[in-house]
């Protein structure tokens, strides 16, 4: 510093700012409006800065939940999502959120503290070796022992969380990073040599694949989770609509195109519909979009679309080829690469579309039959509630437009099945990684970034016991969720693979014990009703809606009922199990 | 079948990690790997020998590329390279073999790096499969203690490196900062 420029010396000083000052500084920079996090002894230095800072901080039961509700924020708003966390317990209780989002590619910085740079290695109190355990459940992660790498680090981890292919990136920081003081200058370039994106997609490729979709006879379109996270939904739309075809979303891309849209031919996969996989398996083109060939999704991978080219359209070319060699690959972000497909798709028009007009009429004929034959219907109880039948009843008040944050198991698939969402960004659910107790927290998160929406948390009785302490964030917060448990005294999914594959020999499924959620909501401050019969369940929902705070429902559904159409595990997804094969003796042998 | 992969990656702590626990993720088993510092000390040069599945060495590649600290990587198992190993190796002999040894040595291409009255310590670059052979020739002569460094290659085609350049982020004008937000 010049001793005789003092002005600029001032200015200097005032810059001056703790490690804990300039990441909030950086978090309010990249637009952060929320922080989902616990506190613990490393992080005091970040919690006194907060307790001065605008930025929201909402204090979960669990630090797993941190990392669902950022989650579910990000999932709910295409924004990042941040959770923050204590060294040692605090860092690894995270790990399960992660590692979900790195799944799902979902944006979110996690944060956590770390014991003092000169404690590390030393087995000190609440140290845990943070930056080894995330390498394989982040997309990237820092550790941060200076205060002057904080500003850099910080910003790298949002521009790495968000774009390309979105993904979690946690950066841990040690205590005397955030204690120590640096002169903050804001980041206005991020320089990473090796982190390579590529959005535009080639323009031969996209040529020769809108010549492939108007000479197909039988397209599909096959939609994922990379059109919600790309935002290309209307583009979507319009090339659906342009080519005319059939098109299937997965569970991650439900919304992608409006549920109630006349091309939608619901999910496909181990519970996907019949006209769905059907359509994949004799289809003579897939146009993927967004998508992995996940295994839930491909079931037997060498029988799925035995006579299907692939057009494959993704932002991570190690997607491509990964499980199903792609005939046309195109490396780039769905948005473009369709938006540039439509125009190129219009200029052929009038000498492509002709030729197969004939062929495409019966393929539309075919896919018609198919569910006509065996349509996704609910299943309607007199005497006891039907679990699809919740779910119909959940989509006829939601009608397309409401968040729907879903737990895993049963209840995900029936969701999935019968509750309709018409825009992106609706249905929020664990999907690559399954992990049970997300429902509540997830819904934590997407109320948080929509206050105005109504939204359902929906878990079954096993699910909602896992996170059941973010009961207290929604009361704490006055979140209005709807918590719905769909109550039928099992570990349902587990339970149907044991009755169908293992001889119906029942182990460790059965969930007796569940509290009294009238109790249970009346001890945390919240309404709460048990739901016993379809009679009702009607008027029990529109109490749920009418509440302005949050409302548990506990809904007892038959205990039996098992979730089809089922393709079992290693059969092809044309070999679907439609119904139950003979009624099966139930109880334990 | 063993593949060649040669990593261009920034010397970064935690890089290599990287590398390698991607490999045992995604199930592979490493053979060899030798690591060290480029002309440009931020960088670093990696060989890998690894067994893959030839169906699958895009794959690896393409995650390889994936990693940020990575700046490239090369799959040099079909690709003309020139691959070499060092093998460090001490024999322990009886008196009546020495010349012998030193024939072997000689027709090996190794050099005597250390001689004493049990024994030499020799020296020797070469093919992996060469180097198995000097080995197993070592051996006849006596008991012997092997340390083998593991292959390094240089690609022979001149690959284009593909950086990425600096990004501007448009950094939004900071809020100001009040206590009245809580």
């Amino acid at each position: 510093m010049d001793d005789c420029n003092e002005e600029g010396e001032l200015a200097a000083m005032s810059n001056l700012m703790s490690g804990a000052r300039i990441l909030l500084e950086c978090l309010a920079r990249e637009n952060v409006e929320v922080i989902f996090g616990y506190p613990g002894g490393v992080t005091l230095p970040l919690y006194d800065a907060l307790y001065e800072h605008p930025i929201r901080h909402v204090l979960v039961r669990h630090e797993e939940n941190a990392s669902f509700a950022a989650s579910g924020y990000a999932r709910a708003s295409g924004r990042v999502g941040v959770c923050c966390a204590t060294s040692g317990p605090g860092a690894t209780n995270l790990t399960t959120g992660l590692v979900d989002a790195m799944m799902d590619s979902i944006p979110v910085v996690a944060i956590t503290g770390q014991v003092t740079s000169k404690m590390i290695g030393s087995d000190a109190f609440q140290e845990a070796d943070t930056f080894g355990i995330m390498r394989p459940a982040t997309k990237h992660n820092y550790l941060v022992r200076d205060v002057n790498d904080v500003a850099r680090v910080v910003h790298e981890a949002f521009y790495i969380a968000s774009t390309g292919r979105p993904g979690p990136v946690l950066v841990d920081i040690t205590k005397d990073a955030l204690q120590g003081q640096a002169h903050y200058t804001p980041v206005h370039e991020i320089h990473l040599p090796g982190y390579k994106v590529v959005t535009d997609g080639h323009a031969g490729q996209i040529r020769r694949a809108a010549q492939m979709m108007w000479e197909a006879q039988r397209p599909m379109v096959y939609a994922g989770g990379g059109i919600i996270h790309s935002g290309a939904h209307d583009e979507l739309r319009e090339l659906v609509e342009l080519i005319d075809c059939p098109a299937v979303c997965t569970l991650m891309g439900l919304g992608g195109l409006p549920g109630s849209h006349p091309n939608f031919v619901s999910l496909p996969g181990m519970h996907g519909s019949y006209a769905a996989n059907m359509g994949l398996t004799e289809c003579d083109l897939i146009i993927a979009l967004g998508v992995r060939f996940d295994d839930r999704v491909t079931g037997r991978l060498s029988a799925f679309a035995p006579h299907a080219k692939v057009i494959h359209v993704d932002i991570d070319p190690a997607e491509i080829g990964k499980n199903r060699a792609a005939d046309l690959p195109i490396v780039g972000d769905l948005k473009r690469v369709i938006a540039k497909l439509i125009k190129i798709l219009k200029e052929l028009q009038p000498q492509a579309a002709e030729q197969s007009a004939a062929a495409r009429q019966e393929w539309w004929r075919r896919v018609h039959g198919w569910q006509e034959e065996h349509p996704l219907e609910p299943v309607f109880g007199t005497d006891e509630i039907k679990p699809q039948q919740l779910m119909y009843e959940i989509n006829r008040i939601s009608d397309g437009k409401a968040i729907v944050s879903s737990d895993v198991g049963q209840h995900q698939m029936w969701a999935a099945q019968f509750i309709r969402f018409d825009a992106p960004r609706l249905w929020i659910n664990s999907g690559g990684l399954g992990s049970m107790g997300f429902g509540l927290p997830g819904a934590v998160g997407a109320q948080m970034a929509n206050p105005e929406a109504t939204v359902f948390a929906i878990a079954g009785d096993g699910g909602f016991q896992m996170s059941v302490p973010e009961l207290a964030t929604l009361v704490n917060y006055g979140l209005p969720v709807k918590v719905i448990v769909m109550n039928n005294g099992y570990l349902g999914m587990v339970r149907q693979w044991q009755e169908l594959f293992y001889n119906n020999r029942l182990c460790a499924v059965e969930l007796s014990a569940f509290p009294n959620v009238e109790l249970l909501a009346a001890a945390y401050g919240m309404k709460g009703r048990i739901v016993r019969t379809p009679a009702e369940l009607r008027s029990a929902l529109q109490e749920a809606m009418d509440e302005p705070g949050p409302y548990l429902m506990d809904v007892r559904v038959s205990q039996y009922e098992n979730v089809y159409p089922m393709v079992p595990a290693g059969a092809a997804i044309n070999e679907m199990v439609l119904a139950p094969p003979q009624p099966v003796p139930v109880g334990k042998q | 079948m063993l593949m060649t992969i040669s990593l261009l990656m920034e010397n970064k702590a935690g890089a290599m990690m990287r590398v390698t626990g991607l490999l045992t993720q995604r199930g592979y088993n490493i053979e060899s790997l030798t690591v060290a510092r480029t002309l440009d000390p931020t960088l670093s040069r990696m060989t890998i020998g690894v067994d893959v599945d030839p169906k699958l060495r895009a794959q690896v590649i393409k995650q390889m590329n994936k990693l940020i600290n990575v700046l490239q990587a090369t799959d040099l198992t079909e690709t003309p390279a020139v691959m070499r190993e060092l093998v460090l190796l001490r024999v322990r002999s009886a008196m009546e073999h020495r010349t012998a040894i030193l024939k072997e040595a000689e027709i090996f291409g190794a050099r005597v790096v250390d001689s004493s009255v049990e024994g030499f310590a020799l020296e020797v670059t070469g093919e992996s499969e060469k180097l198995d052979e000097f080995v197993s020739v070592m051996e006849s002569y006596g008991e012997i203690d092997v340390t083998r460094s593991g292959t390094v290659a240089v690609s022979l085609e001149q690959k284009k490196l593909r950086l990425s350049p600096p990004v501007s982020r448009t950094v939004v004008p900071a809020e100001p900062v009040s206590a009245e937000g809580r």
